[in-house]
């Protein structure tokens, strides 16, 4: 049928304009990133160097892998055990009732809220009462920008992961309680091996928007360009160097923050790509 | 059918995208011209409040971001405003990564002050040594015992110190370690003087209004700001010693004091560490800069005029004298002559605009 036809073209155009983008991304940052390679060679990649003084110009990426792993890590520890515990609420022992429909859609909510408005709140309510529980002197440092993305991932985790054990076959679990398990041997011994590489994808999906997350990190970080060596010590993060300095930056600079970019994007794809492995191996 | 409709798609795609971004700036002659400018957030209170003024009185509808001396630099060589604001005035070497020449006309005077946050300790004495020491990370606390022999009337707290520094590019810094390399050996090489700095310790935050914020919520900090921001916000701000053993307050005349020596035809120079009794250390001027030759990417000559005219009012006395009102100390006398000779070399096509 000619409709059948025009429909096809049309998607197979669209998926074509999304490669087209993709790899444009792709072209657009490694040529941008060419400069600053052949200055510093992938020395750029170990050097924590970020000396940005006019006539004495050097740049390394190290301070701000180290600080993207490092806070999205320890965010992504402290989501797992407070996702997990919300998505086996609401999926598991309150499934369809009311009170876990009204954490879901609190929880959704937390989603919604823009990076920005986390970032002020972590600044205002957040840093003062880290400051207060006398953990840091000033607030700011990777425990509390890994705080603040921890709280703006677990909704990413809980959806999913909710989503994921509902669909958890019910003859599975009741064969289960018919043989005298308990609540929670049911929860580690079927749902778990049966859900996990849903649950893992989740979190990967949780890790991933922790890698990128720009706004609220650096009104909490610190925004130090040292490799961090403390839990409470100020660093930064590749989104948060690049949302600082891209907007006058030039030549080497500019050259040496896309190539930043250029390294974020790799570590995502590398983070996505080995996910998808390790979720193949546990389905 | 299936290769002409891919083909199609092909096209429309490549026709889609942009080649460049030199946007032609078309402006409606008949209408007023509205004038955009971009950089330093050391003279925004100033620059906000005139403009308003100009933008009433005129007609000419006048918008300025503040996005810090690089911003307005990059804004300024990617041609996206009319005029760009910098505290830190380009080099011979830095003007000719511009792609046309460029002059700088200076506005007005500011100081950078040191602001901290320490409730109840007002008015703390620093050195430069002091300075150097606290900036540099090699003092941490403020009742560190060279820190309290200079204060001997205040018994300092036993607080950790954090150094907050612009994250961004900006003039503001720029000033601060031009000052800096003057009176500390060891920071003019292990520092230097620039808009974006290696910093040895503290935090960084984006912009002037964002360093007044972060010093305001956070106790024990210090850090340097343009003037107006401590004191319109009340912070505290340190008494320094300047180079002829003072301690001075920042001050219109204190500021003025620095601006006493020689200038040069291009008006750029620093005026940090001047040696003038009353003179406050850390004073500079800032500039706005635009392009010589104002017939560039299809810019209409009375977009050209009416930039000219705005900065043209700026040096004169009607806004100079508003100046005190946020605390920004006008220009002296030969600067105005000065900048009204360098606006008056701006040229249309050749020929100069304002006569």
């Amino acid at each position: 049928m000619k409709s059948d036809k025009i429909f096809k073209y049309l998607l197979f155009s669209a998926s074509f304009l999304v490669i087209i983008v993709a790899a444009g991304m792709v072209f657009t940052l490694s040529s941008g990133a060419i400069p600053a390679f052949k200055e510093f060679g992938l020395k750029f990649i170990i050097s924590n160097q970020w000396n940005p003084t006019e006539g004495r110009e050097s740049y390394g990426a190290l301070p701000f892998i180290a600080g993207t792993v490092i806070t999205s890590v320890i965010a992504l520890l402290l989501c797992i055990p407070l996702a997990f515990s919300t998505s086996l609420f609401i999926a598991e022992y309150f499934y369809k009732k009311r009170v876990a429909m009204f954490l879901s859609t609190m929880v959704d909510l937390l989603a919604g809220i823009p990076s920005i408005v986390y970032g002020l709140w972590g600044f205002y309510v957040l840093r003062p009462f880290i400051v207060e529980l006398g953990l840091s002197p000033q607030g700011y440092g990777i425990f509390t920008a890994s705080l603040i993305l921890a709280i703006m991932i677990i909704p990413y985790a809980t959806s999913l992961s909710s989503e994921i054990i509902s669909m958890v076959p019910n003859d599975l679990k009741e064969a289960a309680y018919a043989m005298g398990a308990t609540r929670l041997e049911v929860i580690f011994n079927v749902i778990l091996p049966n859900a996990r590489s849903g649950i893992f994808a989740s979190f990967i999906l949780a890790f991933g928007r922790a890698l990128g997350e720009t706004m609220a990190v650096t009104m909490l970080i610190g925004n130090s360009n040292i490799v961090p060596t403390g839990l409470f010590q100020t660093g930064n993060t590749m989104a948060s160097v690049i949302a600082n300095q891209f907007g006058e930056a030039d030549g080497l600079k500019l050259s040496s923050l896309i190539a930043i970019g250029l390294i974020l994007f790799v570590i995502t794809g590398l983070i996505n790509a080995i996910g998808k492995l390790i979720i193949k191996k546990l389905a | 059918m299936k290769r002409i409709l891919l083909l199609s798609v092909i096209i429309a795609m490549f026709a889609a995208c942009n080649s460049g971004t030199n946007n032609s700036k078309k402006s409606d002659d008949k209408k007023s011209v509205a004038i955009t400018a971009a950089g330093a957030t050391f003279p925004l209170p100033f620059y906000n409040m005139i403009f308003k003024k100009y933008s009433s009185e005129s007609g000419t509808l006048v918008t300025y971001g503040g996005i810090g001396s690089g911003g307005g630099i990059r804004s300024l060589k990617d041609r996206l405003v009319d005029f760009g604001a910098t505290d830190a005035f380009l080099s011979e070497s830095k003007m000719k990564d511009l792609p046309a020449e460029i002059v700088h006309i200076p506005t007005c005077l500011g100081a950078v002050v040191i602001a901290y946050n320490l409730p109840g300790y007002d008015g703390i004495k620093l050195t430069p040594d002091l300075l150097a020491g606290i900036f540099m990370g090699e003092i941490t606390k403020w009742n560190d015992a060279k820190i309290q022999a200079n204060n001997k009337d205040l018994i300092m707290p036993n607080k950790q110190i954090t150094v907050v520094y612009r994250s961004d590019g900006s003039g503001t810094t720029n000033i601060f370690s031009d000052y800096m390399s003057k009176i500390s050996t060891e920071w003019a090489s292990e520092i230097g003087v620039g808009k974006s700095l290696n910093w040895k310790t503290g935090i960084g935050a984006k912009g002037n209004p964002g360093v007044a914020g972060t010093i305001q919520a956070t106790e024990g900090s210090v850090g340097y700001v343009g003037s107006e921001y401590a004191f319109e916000q009340n912070i505290q701000t340190a008494l320094l010693k300047n180079a002829a053993g003072n301690y001075i307050k920042p001050s219109i005349q204190s500021i003025s004091a620095s601006a006493q020596g020689e200038l040069p035809a291009n008006t750029c120079i620093m005026l940090t560490n001047s040696s003038a009794v009353d003179a406050y250390p850390i004073s500079g001027f800032t500039w706005l800069i635009l392009y010589k030759e104002q017939n560039y990417n299809n810019r209409s000559f009375a977009q050209a005029e009416a930039t000219l005219k705005l900065l043209d009012w700026v040096v004169s006395n009607e806004a100079q004298s508003s100046a005190s009102k946020v605390n920004y100390a006008p220009l002296p006398e030969k600067a105005v002559k000065q900048a009204k000779e360098i606006l008056r070399s701006v040229t249309f096509n050749g020929e100069v605009i304002l006569k």
